[in-house]
């Protein structure tokens, strides 16, 4: 198992290694040690790889990551998770801004807390956050689904498309054209699905309330003015 | 009072002319401001006011057709392994598929690669055909992010982090639901038929400290391979020249009030932003300031017609331009061919400005398929190449008048300025005086 100690190895080497990886190796399991909150740390990973990452990361972490399984024991800088296509991101620590920010795919599970902006332009992208998400969570979302077992801040799903939104606790307020929503059998079983993927126990989806998008600025339309 | 005392012909208002009536009136009319494609279309100082002074006694020149005169430029020598290499200093500027349709978009890539230099994406991700006809494709990183992802950003040459363009700095973008066509809505990730919003900033960072750990990521994912291009529109051009270059850049673009855009409202395009000319000399300045003048390559955009528009932003100290407008008008926007359909519009051939519509009956700024097969992407690329090679042409003929074996040994030495407004933005002096307005301090 190879091992990176960011204390003495350069970034450099370590997503060279993993974006070196061929096809079928057997040593896919990587292990950083001191990452002291580096940016950019395990980005851009296409392989099914499993990296495990031992401290607090700054800002990127396991960006565009297409296909592997990071885990972050220690907290997460803005940006984590940035436009994920496939796989896994687990964060054991809280999550800074941008948790998420434009991903296409793939799970993003943050077991403690996220900031602002968390889903910002999510694309698809699966987010579970256990603890509450700060303000202007999920803005401009297209498609995905956010879930949130705490609280979430103001302005939740602002000028939100398609992205699914499941918060647990209190939600501060609503931004433009989101509202919420009737909870039907199918989002039920969709929520059910992505707790268990989240290793989420004892917590059932109908503690949780939907908001979605009201589809009323779809259409640019003069009478909608002050709502832009 | 006799009745026939002479009467004075009727006088319109210069504050209030024909332009500002029509708009007020269908202001009234709709209750909406008034949404089009294009840059300013109001007159501002450009390259138009500056002339070569050519060779004389105290200059050599060199012969036309005989005596070399270098065109080649090596864009992101800075810091990526692999810089681009280009023929010409003219290259295409970022224009989306989904405002353009795809045979344009082909077309650009065609024309682009016989001439030697690269195209660019645009708002909306990289398509299979314009890769696959570019030699060199410079791929847009945009607030959106439409059709970001890992695989396209690699098989890119060159990486453009958009922050602003020239038309609408500090604005976002707008599609109107009329060209989300299924592909364009597929590639973006949105329900077909939707206002589709780019956003007016990125959404996972801010501020120019941000933007060097932004650019560190997209280096690592990239293996330090692609150059990385930073865009910015012409608000301010010294300030943002030296962030870019301080965030870690290996090219700047800026891209003045001329340049154009798919869809903006009138307002914006017309009140924001400075024009191409007032744009050049601070960027060249804080480049200079910073010692990395010709080490990060600065590209102007904005308004770029003619060889002559070229060489005079390489005079001034660009190292190569980037042309959109004048591109598509060389591929058939706005001709005079099919000004019948223009009048239906009601328009003319060289006023066409709703491209937001997507009716453009010369099938390029549209995804309409009947439309859009009326562009031959062939043919139209061939055009583009032709118009390519006569501005290079040009460039190298003044050039050569100057004394110059290479167009970037142009200087501003070789210029001077027919208005003050023109000797000031351009810091050359007015014709036949030695002085410019902020020379010497006076």
């Amino acid at each position: 198992m190879p091992v990176f100690d960011l204390s003495q190895t350069p970034l450099r080497a370590l997503n060279s290694a993993l974006h070196g990886i061929e096809h079928g190796a057997n040593d896919t399991l990587f292990e950083i040690t001191n990452p002291r909150g580096s940016h950019a740390v395990a980005v851009g990973i296409d392989r099914p790889v499993n990296v495990e990452v031992h401290g607090s990361v700054g800002y990127y972490c396991a960006g565009m990551n297409d296909g592997g399984t990071v885990t972050i024991h220690g907290s997460a800088g803005p940006g984590i998770a940035e436009n994920m296509m496939s796989g896994t991101v687990i964060v054991e620590g809280d999550a800074s801004q941008y948790a998420g920010a434009t991903g296409r795919g793939g799970l993003l599970v943050i077991k403690g807390n996220a900031a602002s902006r968390c889903g910002i332009s999510m694309k698809g992208i699966d987010i579970v956050v256990h603890g509450s998400i700060g303000h202007m969570s999920a803005f401009m979302g297209q498609s995905g689904h956010l879930v949130v077992l705490g609280d979430a801040g103001d302005a939740l799903g602002d000028s939100l498309y398609e992205a699914k939104l499941f918060v647990r606790g209190q939600v501060k307020s609503l931004g433009a054209d989101c509202i919420e929503k009737a909870m039907r059998l199918e989002h039920l079983e969709a929520l059910a699905v992505l707790l268990e993927k989240a290793g989420v126990i004892g917590v059932k989806p109908d503690e949780f309330k939907r908001y979605g998008s009201a589809r009323k600025l779809y259409n640019f339309h003069i009478d909608n003015a002050e709502a832009y | 009072m006799s009745d026939h005392n002479p009467r004075t012909p009727p006088r319109k208002s210069m504050t209030f002319d024909d332009n500002t009536l029509a708009e007020i009136r269908r202001a009234a009319a709709t209750g909406i401001y008034d949404i089009r494609g294009g840059g300013t279309k109001r007159k501002v100082p450009h390259f138009d006011d500056l002339l070569f002074l050519g060779a004389s006694i105290s200059r050599y020149p060199l012969e036309g057709y005989r005596e070399r005169c270098d065109t080649t430029v090596v864009l992101g020598t800075r810091f990526a392994k692999k810089p681009i290499e280009l023929k010409i200093p003219i290259t295409i500027a970022g224009m989306s598929f989904g405002a353009l349709s795809g045979n344009a978009k082909e077309a650009l890539g065609r024309g682009a690669t016989l001439a030697g230099t690269s195209t660019t994406t645009g708002d909306g991700g990289m398509t299979d055909e314009e890769r696959g006809h570019s030699e060199k494709l410079v791929y847009q990183y945009l607030p959106s992010r439409y059709g970001m992802n890992p695989t396209d950003l690699r098989r890119a040459d060159a990486i453009e982090i958009v922050i602003g363009q020239g038309a609408k700095p500090g604005g976002g973008g707008m599609l109107l639901g009329q060209k989300i066509s299924a592909r364009v809505a597929q590639m973006r990730n949105l329900p077909q038929g939707i206002d589709q919003r780019s956003a007016c900033r990125h959404p996972d960072w801010t501020g120019p400290d941000d933007l060097e750990i932004k650019i560190l990521e997209i280096r690592e994912i990239t293996d330090w391979e692609k150059p990385i291009y930073v865009k910015v529109g012409g608000a301010r051009p010294y300030y943002d020249t030296a962030l870019a270059v301080k965030a870690g850049a290996d090219v700047v673009v800026l891209d003045g009030m001329q340049g154009g855009t798919a869809a903006t409202q009138d307002v914006f395009i017309e009140n924001v932003g400075m024009p191409t000319l007032a744009c050049l000399r601070p960027a060249v300045q804080a480049l200079q300031d910073l010692g990395m003048h010709r080490k990060v390559q600065l590209v102007i955009s904005g308004g770029i017609r003619c060889g002559a528009d070229v060489a005079k932003a390489l005079a001034l100290g660009a190292d190569a331009v980037s042309i959109g407008t004048a591109a598509l008008v060389a591929i058939g926007d706005n001709d005079p061919r099919w000004e019948d359909e223009y009048r239906k519009l009601g328009t003319t051939a060289g006023a066409y400005d709703d491209w937001h519509e997507g009716r453009d009956p010369a099938g390029i700024t549209t995804q309409d398929p009947i439309l859009a097969q009326r562009l031959d992407p062939a043919l139209a690329g061939r055009r583009l190449a032709n118009y390519l090679k006569v501005m290079t042409l040009e460039a190298q003929t003044i050039a050569r008048a100057c004394g110059k074996s290479r167009l970037h040994n142009l200087e501003p030495e070789d210029l001077c300025a027919l208005t003050m407004e023109a000797a000031a933005m351009a810091q050359v002096p007015l014709a036949g005086t030695n002085w410019y307005p902020g020379k010497n301090s006076f």
